[in-house]
């Protein structure tokens, strides 16, 4: 190893290669004017795989998904996902994608003037036009179960405390029935408890809708709970990739520090 | 402090002459290059309006609401302010229609000003206050809070659910918030003429009526669709672009104040050249 390059744990077992990848990013750069965000990162996720990205604050983990739905718009660099290449398309082909990507924000995002019902009817009733109002509202019903809050349906956001704000953001999510799931920092701010239920959710999520997911953390446990492959980012670069058990036996300083 | 800069090319052709800029200069430089950038967005902004307006899948239901919350919610404000408008616009005028012996003009006169002037004026600017800051404080925290974000990934369009529905609904409400500003004005008028004196609310209305033309009525009318519109756009656009943090929210809002008002006088001063014009 040359002086200076991270330690890399290369495991073939991690992730199906044989598989043609949900989301293949090539040689990402971000830079938000002198300050260089991620430097040619490159990262594939595999069908039905949760892969976790780890990383201290800073790192460019939330900047990496927002490119991925182009929130933000990299400076070079190639994203595909499910195929397509995102920064080539044109606004109706972007809205298509999107349809097929649920992202699940740090903050939960609920729309604080609408009623928890109406938070989930507002992406149903734009993309599924043609459904009829029991279907809407038994696709409600179903996702608000799935996050074990049926009960909270006519409530609104400002009632509601932050794990449960969390569940019926990813019910929203849920709803239009994703192939792709973005986490973005899905425990953060939320007591262990609460947290472990995320991540069983996470998992629950991903058996039950075969969703391919990033989970963006710097939350051990979530990682250890959820993930099928690690990533960890350090300075806008991929510093070591595998699973968790490689993570947990490395002696890399940095690896270290997250993991004592 | 003076900074070299030098001119890399000109017209193609390198050279290795240097200008001297002082650090005011450049500062002044770069605000005015802030300004031109802020006006190519808005217009940018404004043409994005169009667009998604004539496009398919109108938020009908989101309009309505607007409207109501811009309409009904404003009313009460907008009464109280016209109809003391009328008050004290009368009891200012009447010392000076008095000493040429014209009182009885006092009911021509209010009208006429009330609803060729001071009715749309000071409902856009009440509007610009109310509506104007409301659009760029409730954007801008949404923004602030992703939830604008959150719309864009799910694949709906936030500017046509959250920007088009405003314009529109201010656009439309203000005229007829003006119509009620009038009609509270010429009542408040009447009342200012009764502290003094003893007038029927028939025979006031019929000569505040009586001195008002089509002509007075109609441009009033038009220029307040523009004083609605200029309204709608600069709080959106201001809550909309709004930058991180909450303290841009307070930006957002107070900018949008401030820039409404000053468009709705600019707006109103083309106005008033173009009816002089064509009267």
């Amino acid at each position: 190893m040359k002086k200076g390059e991270p330690d890399t744990i290369v495991n073939d077992s991690v992730g199906n290669s044989s598989q043609e990848p949900m989301i293949n990013i090539e040689n990402l750069n971000v830079a938000f004017g002198p300050l260089q965000v991620l430097k040619g990162l490159s990262l594939k996720l595999y069908k039905e795989e949760n892969l976790v990205v780890l990383g201290k604050s800073g790192s460019g983990k939330s900047v990496l998904i927002k490119c991925i739905v182009q929130l933000l718009k990299p400076d070079s660099g190639t994203i595909e996902v499910l195929g397509s290449n995102v920064g080539s398309l044109n606004r109706k082909e972007l809205g298509e994608l999107r349809k097929k990507i649920g992202f699940l924000f740090q903050s939960g995002a609920l729309y604080d003037s609408m009623t928890v019902r109406e938070n989930l009817e507002f992406p149903l009733v734009r993309i599924r036009r043609k459904m009829s109002k029991k279907e809407v509202d038994d696709k409600i019903k179903e996702a608000l179960e799935n996050v074990g809050l049926a009960d909270a349906l006519n409530k609104m956001p400002s009632e509601l405390s932050g794990g449960m704000r969390k569940r019926i953001s990813l019910a929203r999510t849920l709803v239009v029935d994703p192939l792709i799931m973005l986490y973005d920092e899905p425990t953060t701010g939320l007591d262990p408890v609460t947290s472990d239920e995320i991540s069983e959710l996470i998992n629950l999520v991903q058996k039950k809708y075969k969703t391919s997911s990033i989970i963006i953390t710097h939350d051990i446990e979530c990682a250890r709970n959820t993930a099928n492959r690690i990533l960890m980012l350090h300075d806008g670069e991929v510093h070591t990739e595998g699973t968790i058990e490689n993570f947990e036996k490395s002696n890399d300083s940095l690896i270290k520090s997250f993991f004592k | 402090m003076k900074k070299i800069i030098p001119i890399a090319k000109v017209r193609g052709y390198a050279t290795n002459k240097t200008i001297r800029l002082s650090d005011k200069t450049i500062e002044k430089s770069q605000l005015a290059s802030i300004f031109f950038l802020d006006v190519g967005n808005m217009a940018l902004f404004i043409a994005r309006i169009f667009r998604e307006t004539f496009s398919r899948n109108f938020e009908f239901k989101e309009f309505l609401r607007q409207c109501y919350e811009i309409g009904n919610k404003s009313l009460p404000l907008i009464a109280v302010t016209g109809a003391i408008m009328g008050v004290v616009l009368t009891i200012q005028s009447r010392p000076a229609l008095a000493s040429f012996g014209a009182v009885t003009m006092l009911p021509g006169m209010v009208a006429v000003s009330i609803v060729r002037e001071i009715g749309p004026v000071i409902t856009a600017l009440i509007c610009a206050g109310k509506v104007g800051s409301g659009m760029g404080a409730e954007l801008g925290s949404m923004k602030v809070s992703e939830q604008i974000d959150a719309m864009e990934v799910s694949a709906t369009s936030p500017f046509k659910f959250l920007v088009v529905t405003r314009v529109l609904a201010a656009t439309l409400m203000l005229p007829i918030l003006v119509i009620f500003a009038d009609g509270f004005g010429i009542f408040g008028s009447w009342i200012g003429v009764n502290i003094k004196g003893d007038v029927n609310l028939v025979l006031f209305t019929s000569q505040a009526f009586g001195s008002i033309d089509f002509m007075d009525f109609i441009p009033a009318l038009v220029k307040s669709y523009f004083f609605g519109a200029v309204i709608g756009i600069v709080g959106c656009y201001k809550g909309y672009n709004a930058g991180k943090g909450t303290e841009s929210v307070g930006k957002a809002a107070n900018s949008a104040v401030v820039l409404a008002s000053l468009m709705v006088i600019i707006v109103d001063l083309i106005a008033v050249q173009i009816t002089d014009m064509l009267a």
